[in-house]
């Protein structure tokens, strides 16, 4: 955002100290109460004990979070924010240069390629990732053409391991990436580009120094909405893991529905819910940066 | 603004759950027996494919009750529906008998209405001593069986007879075996192995166990509670443990299917029906259960689904064809009751599951 | 502007990479066989099962009902929440909470709704699951809204009200068109993720009236089944048409 002279901020802020109540009640309405109420509802049972057939005793206690220093745990954890770092990069790796192409086919074609993106995603998430079982399998259909070209001997052991469920986490929420990317390349100025090249930029110096910088706000949204589902999903390391990876995700189902230990899934469920937060807040604060400049005008800040 | 109103909405939250522990169950008054059947409805969730296609409508057709059957694919989700919500709609739901005792240890189950299920006398006399609700006061049976190993005859070098020829397969045999997922299931094979009760709650029985479980992972394509038959008959796996009703299914398929029980021994697992006492229909949820213990609706629940049934008059209505090809089908109730029946372990339950994680994970 | 070839390639393999499994889905409602597994020959026979079967057109229904006002609620708050949030705040923890939901554990918010709409006796039905899938797409467009946000020139805004246009009407007639891009990519997310929603949807819908990831999910007791397959594949058909028509009737384009 272009910086502004202090005064007319100041006039306008004045004016519009109620003029955000509009744009701000519904949605604000509908986090405070369907978002907070809940959050704090199961949240807040992390402060007390399971009951012996399941349910939730009120005696307060800290216990659950300190069986979360348990080993086990922190290396589910530790694994899942692998696994999250691996999908998002990858994601990135592909959704960036998707996203830019489409952005830059002739506008005719821009919607039907973005829809294009979000087609597979209108059949359903069970059949898709039996479609990758299929793929995957030791007589699943890659290795089948591998081995009747000759190519390899023995089938290779694809299903059931960390990468096929990187690659089903990647299938998933690959649109999570693209589409936030595309928005923020969707709303530079052409003219911007278009003057970097008048001045005899190469394509790939007005890439890096204009188009790349102003879309680092769509990357950053980009990453953490990949980021996080990926480590709370659980039906994938399930079915395409073989029950062979933990992630976060099977660790909070396991303990709401299986162990029926609602406390201590909500003790796992604020660590994540805590994490996010930081990672939201993280986020925003690293779009500010790159599209504000380090913040050495008090003045406006303050305004 | 923002300030007042999350102190606000957290005591609120506070105080509402509270006071919701303390609601508990709501209707609580006997049962009419003369009421109005058609007058009501019944909501009832089970498992896809476990019952007769036509069962709506022909309970439509006897009884004049309105009937929608529902489906869930786990226990755990039905049990995650019926024990947050006050009322989750659901009258009769067929949990597994571990389950139906948890349920009823919450107060959430309306006690069975004998006198209105006549049909229980249909039962086998052991089904009426089941472990988990003995007496059948809040269950009733559906289908019962137990858990083997399943396995290709055509392409294993010997037949297995015992739960460590799937815990420590031959060396052709790795990588082409499964094991059931759920995590009592999962300790199974190996706690009856090391002659350990399947409802152990001892902490050294079960650090054994993942020690056992966690050499058996390496051999293992998947722990698979799905679509282990079908691999079966694709060919990719071998052996499975399985449920001796889904074997069924593989053997259908492929008559080279084969299934055991090994000598060491395994669990008794039943489904049953319940009755929630949320449930505004009880007097049509008792009726239904009844119709269901029928012999003719129990006996085609045997023949077409290929588990066992509790229900002694339903077995004798069994096709003897069915029983040919389907040998686990002749198991009595005698040799049934011979396995340990699966309970509710309280709170050791939270054990299991970790026990499962550690595997998955290490 | 030259105009690259090559800028293409990555477009290809994310395409690619998206349909593969598609076309094996296709395939695969053709077989014969009830087990997935196994190729035991080709029929059409799925294909008409799909629309007797009962449960699943019920949850087809049910499924375009809440899809379509999930999209439209979570489109006008969501971009409603940005335009506030970009203007009149800092920013911070409201932006952070604002597009919370979309992150937060699926299961996590199942459960707490659930516990939310009994504690306020609320029978359940297809609204309650609208509720629920509305507080997390609006969280997507709202994040969306705002990327598109940071690059916007506000001047244009300043012009119009310089020129003496009411609030409202700048924000209709400057600020909408500008941010519909956005828009638009926040709506086709919300009606996608609100339509394949398993999880939540089970947790906060009445048993009598599933979805059609419910009626799908509660179907496989055994795995996916080709009559599954045939749905899927009738489901990609029907979406291909219809945007196909969607575009030629509207000039969504235009805007982009």
């Amino acid at each position: 955002m272009a910086r502004q002279p202090a005064s007319s901020i100041a006039r306008k802020r004045a004016v519009q100290k109620w003029a955000g109540v509009p744009f701000l009640a519904p949605g604000s309405f509908m986090l405070i109460v369907f978002v907070l109420a809940p959050l704090i509802l199961i949240l807040g049972y992390s402060f007390f004990q399971r009951g012996r057939f399941g349910g939730v005793v009120f005696t307060f206690s800290f216990d659950n979070f300190a069986r979360l220093i348990d080993p086990l745990y922190v290396n589910v954890i530790m694994t899942s924010i692998g696994m999250g770092f691996v999908v998002t990069l990858l994601a990135l790796a592909l959704g960036y240069p998707t996203a830019l192409a489409i952005v830059r086919l002739p506008p005719k074609w821009r919607t039907i390629a973005l829809v294009a993106v979000l087609l597979p995603f209108w059949t359903n998430f069970l059949v898709r990732t039996y479609a990758w079982i299929l793929l995957l399998n030791n007589a699943g259909w890659i290795n089948q053409a591998l081995q009747g070209l000759g190519i390899i001997h023995d089938p290779l052991t694809m299903l059931y391991t960390p990468q096929a469920v990187a690659i089903g986490l990647l299938y998933m929420y690959l649109p999570l990436m693209i589409l936030p990317l595309y928005s923020s390349l969707a709303s530079q100025d052409a003219q911007l580009v278009e003057a970097a090249t008048n001045l005899g930029a190469s394509p790939w110096r007005v890439f890096r120094t204009v188009t790349f910088p102003m879309s680092i706000p769509g990357v950053l949204t980009g990453c953490v909405f990949v980021f996080v589902p990926a480590m709370s999903n659980f039906v994938i390391p399930e079915l395409l893991g073989g029950g062979k990876t933990v992630l976060i995700g099977n660790l909070i189902r396991d303990q709401f529905l299986k162990a029926r230990d609602w406390p201590f899934g909500a003790a796992l469920a604020l660590v994540l819910t805590v994490l996010l937060i930081a990672l939201l807040v993280a986020q925003q604060w690293a779009s500010r940066r790159v599209t504000e400049g380090p913040k050495e005008k008090k003045v406006t800040s303050r305004a | 603004m923002r300030s007042k109103i999350i102190p606000f909405v957290f005591v609120a939250a506070l105080a509402a759950t509270t006071l919701t522990s303390c609601a508990g169950a709501s209707t609580n008054a006997a049962l009419d027996p003369n009421a109005d059947l058609t007058k009501e409805t019944l909501v009832v969730s089970n498992w896809a494919d476990y019952y007769p296609e036509t069962l709506a409508a022909d309970f439509e057709a006897a009884t004049g009750i309105k009937i929608t059957i529902v489906n869930h694919a786990t226990n755990e989700e039905v049990m995650g529906k019926l024990t947050t919500g006050a009322d989750s709609g659901i009258d009769v739901a067929f949990v597994s008998g571990q389950y139906a005792q948890a349920l009823n240890e919450a107060g959430l189950l309306q006690p069975m209405e004998k006198s209105m299920i006549p049909n229980e006398k249909n039962l086998y006399t052991e089904a009426t001593t089941l472990g988990y609700d003995v007496g059948n006061n809040y269950s009733m049976p559906y289908a019962w069986g137990t858990t083997g190993i399943c396995y290709r005859s055509d392409l294993v070098p010997t037949a297995p007879t015992s739960w460590n020829d799937l815990l420590n397969p031959a060396p052709e045999l790795v990588g082409k075996t499964t094991m059931l997922s759920t995590e009592r299931w999962m300790a199974l094979p190996a706690l009856k192995a090391m002659g350990m009760s399947v409802n152990s709650t001892n902490p050294d029985d079960l650090a054994q166990v993942k020690t056992q479980l966690l050499t058996t992972k390496k051999t293992l394509l998947a722990f698979d509670d799905t679509t282990f038959y079908s691999k079966l008959v694709s060919g990719e796996s071998v052996m499975a443990e399985a449920w001796d009703g889904w074997c069924n299914y593989g053997i259908a398929e492929d008559p080279n299917i084969k299934f055991v029980v090994p000598s060491e021994g395994s669990d008794l697992w039943v489904d049953t029906m319940t009755v929630l006492k949320t449930s505004k229909n009880k007097e049509a949820a008792m009726a239904f259960v009844n119709y269901i213990l029928s012999a003719e609706t129990q006996g085609w629940v045997a023949s077409n689904i290929l588990y066992k049934v509790p229900n002694a008059a339903a077995m004798k209505l069994v096709d003897p064809a069915v029983l040919a090809a389907y040998p686990n089908m002749n198991m009595t109730a005698a040799d049934l009751l011979k396995q340990e029946s699966v309970i509710d372990l309280g709170s050791f339950s939270p054990e299991y599951t970790k026990l499962a994680t550690e595997v998955a994970a290490g | 502007m030259r105009k690259s070839g090559f800028g293409r390639v990555p477009l290809w393999l994310t395409y690619a990479f998206l349909y593969v499994p598609i076309l094996i889905v296709v395939i695969m409602s053709f077989n014969s066989s009830k087990n997935l597994f196994v190729w035991r020959g080709f029929t059409l026979d799925w294909y008409p099962a799909v629309f007797a079967d009962n449960a699943i057109m019920v949850g087809l229904q049910n499924t375009l009902i809440v899809a379509t006002s999930v999209t439209v609620l979570a489109t006008a708050i969501g971009t409603l929440m940005a335009v506030g949030i970009h203007r009149y705040t800092r920013g911070g923890l409201i932006r952070a909470f604002a597009i919370a939901p979309a992150l937060l554990p699926d299961l996590l918010m199942a459960v707490g709704l659930l516990s939310l709409f009994s504690l306020l006796s609320m029978t359940l039905g297809l609204y309650s699951v609208v509720i629920a899938h509305t507080t997390f797409a609006m969280a997507f467009v709202t994040a969306i809204v705002l990327a598109r946000l940071a690059n916007l020139d506000p001047s244009l805004e300043e012009a119009s009200r310089d020129l003496g246009a009411t609030a409202a009407r700048t924000f209709w007639r400057v600020t909408l068109p500008q941010l519909a891009p956005g828009m638009v990519a926040g709506a086709l997310l919300s009606f996608t993720l609100s339509l394949d929603e398993f999880v939540i949807a089970f947790f906060t819908t009445a048993p009598t009236t599933p979805t059609l990831p419910i009626a799908i999910y509660s179907m496989v007791r055994f795995g996916v089944t080709p009559e599954i397959n045939a749905l899927a594949t009738m489901l990609l058909f029907v979406s291909v048409l219809t945007v196909i028509g969607a575009q030629r009737l509207t000039r969504i384009t235009d805007s982009l």
